[in-house]
């Protein structure tokens, strides 16, 4: 057999795979600006995307923030450098720590969930009735979540920030002995605009990625349970590889010099 | 069930095609369907009944051949034009398809609040009204669907089929899964619902009392084509083998299963 046949396979497959997403993407794009909008299901996601999601976020970045204290202070005393720990911590929360992981954790609580509810949903006929029933399966399931994950995961990274923040904040002052008041004027006197505004853009584009994979997955799943169980494993690992990759592209088109 | 008056056939099937991979499920299927008329469709499990319903839906997009719903092609059509067609249609799933996160009444109503753009006050009056027509007390409408029985859960899919008033209802292994005495009912829902809308009804099925009880005419399909077509009276003097051999449920005959010895 020729040993270039199975590259080329994979090849074709890996470019099939590309193309339906991208048309998947763009055919759920054109529905999220096109009416007629569904609020109801659009409030029933931001809430479920938001509001469900701010315990685990909020976690997350807590002790991060912390963590990322105590560990700056370890290095930073080093070189007696420990005053520059205010402007790290922020800055690693708001470009970089909060966005990611933000991004990850939704991608595992949201990306999983939205895989297995459209997934079953393919499975057991709901979107073909949709259809019998006037009503475009891309604007009713799919237009709601890519919205919801777009404007819902800025506003948990904001949050994210300022929890971050607090937590390197709390060790700090109560572990490492720093002057609250220096801490936080040297914390608001380092922050930049751009500093903020990236891990926003940068939350928006994960929120993205994370609703389009579980939407995509799902929609495309085959078979029964086992069809399901794989889609929503693809929802999750899919989101993260692309929220890694697109988290560098953006911190490059932001900050390179 | 009325008589079919109109020359143009409410739904006109040509030399429909559709394969998967190497797999040729359609084979050049013909069948015309009288406004008014009620078609079952008979044939062994996988012999194409389901895909000829979703290629007639849009679900799927057939290989070759035509397809016209009121004399004008269905097939090919964009998003706008096939949701236009799919307003005269309305289907009972073989697994009901209920939507889990809506309540009973919601999935009565949905056809009309989304694909209606109806009241939501008014959709629930209607689709209680629907739930009473098969058979369903009120109080079912505010149960979800993971609360409801197998026929339950049918009823339901009825209702939901019926409840936009389609010109023409599909309705795919109505009474597969249930008792005889619940496929009875079911059967005689289907066929008092089709009679009081005056619709156009195809239904699929190897339950051969089903397909008496609810068809004016019965086709059936073997290896992608229509083997035999002719009035339901008839199919016991069909002289067509396929058809006597499926109707006794005889394992000796010209169909042969696809089954492996062990």
């Amino acid at each position: 057999m020729n040993p270039l046949r199975p590259i080329g396979a994979a090849f074709l497959r890996f470019l099939e795979a590309t193309g339906r997403l991208s048309e998947f993407t763009a055919v759920a794009v054109s529905h999220c600006v096109r009416p007629p909008f569904y609020f109801r299901l659009l409030l029933r996601q931001m809430i479920e995307i938001g509001y469900y999601s701010l315990p685990v976020v909020g976690l997350t970045t807590l002790f991060t923030g912390m963590v990322l204290a105590l560990q700056s202070y370890t290095g930073f005393s080093r070189f007696s450098a420990q005053g520059a720990l205010p402007y790290v911590v922020v800055l690693s929360m708001t470009r970089e720590l909060a966005p990611v992981l933000a991004g990850l954790m939704v991608a595992g609580r949201i990306g999983a969930a939205m895989a297995a509810e459209i997934g079953t949903m393919r499975v057991t006929e709901q979107i073909d009735a949709l259809a019998t029933l006037s009503t475009n399966p891309h604007k009713y399931l799919i237009a709601p979540r890519l919205i919801a994950g777009l404007t819902m995961l800025p506003l948990l990274v904001l949050v994210g920030d300022v929890i971050g923040v607090f937590g390197g904040y709390v060790i700090s002052i109560y572990k490492l002995g720093f002057n609250p008041g220096i801490y936080l004027k040297s914390t608001w006197q380092h922050l930049e605009f751009m500093d903020v505004f990236s891990g926003v853009v940068k939350a928006a584009v994960f929120g993205f990625i994370v609703a389009l994979m579980g939407c995509y997955n799902g929609y495309h799943s085959r078979g029964g349970a086992q069809g399901v169980g794989a889609a929503t494993t693809n929802a999750v690992v899919s989101a993260s590889i692309m929220i890694l990759i697109s988290n560098y592209i953006i911190t490059e088109l932001f900050f390179a010099k | 069930m009325s008589a079919p008056s109109n020359p143009v056939p409410k739904i006109r099937i040509r030399n429909l095609c559709k394969r998967f991979g190497s797999n040729v499920v359609l084979d050049g299927v013909d069948l015309d369907i009288a406004t008014g008329e009620s078609v079952v469709v008979i044939g062994g499990s996988g012999s194409g009944k389901s895909v000829l319903l979703k290629c007639i839906l849009g679900l799927l997009e057939p290989d070759d051949g035509i397809i016209e719903v009121d004399g004008l092609s269905a097939i090919g059509l964009g998003a706008g034009e096939r949701e236009a067609v799919n307003r005269k249609f309305g289907m009972l799933f073989q697994s009901a398809a209920l939507f889990d996160s809506l309540k009973v009444w919601e999935n009565v109503a949905f056809g009309l609040i989304q694909g209606g753009r109806m009241d939501r006050i008014q959709a629930r009056e209607i689709a209680f009204a629907k739930l009473a027509d098969v058979g369903l007390k009120a109080e079912v409408g505010e149960l979800w669907p993971a609360e409801l029985s197998g026929g339950m859960k049918k009823r339901v899919g009825l209702a939901r089929a019926i409840a936009t008033t389609p010109e023409i209802v599909f309705f795919d292994e109505p009474t597969t899964g249930l008792d005889p005495i619940m496929s009875d009912v079911i059967n005689d829902l289907i066929a008092k619902c089709v009679r009081e809308l005056g619709a156009t009804a195809l239904s699929i099925t190897h339950d051969m009392a089903s397909a008496r009880k609810i068809s004016d005419r019965i086709a059936m399909l073997y290896k992608g084509r229509i083997v035999w077509n002719g009035p339901t009276a008839e199919i016991d003097r069909s002289g067509n083998d396929y058809v006597d051999q499926f109707i006794h449920g005889r394992a000796e005959g010209p169909i042969r299963m696809e089954v492996r010895a062990p």
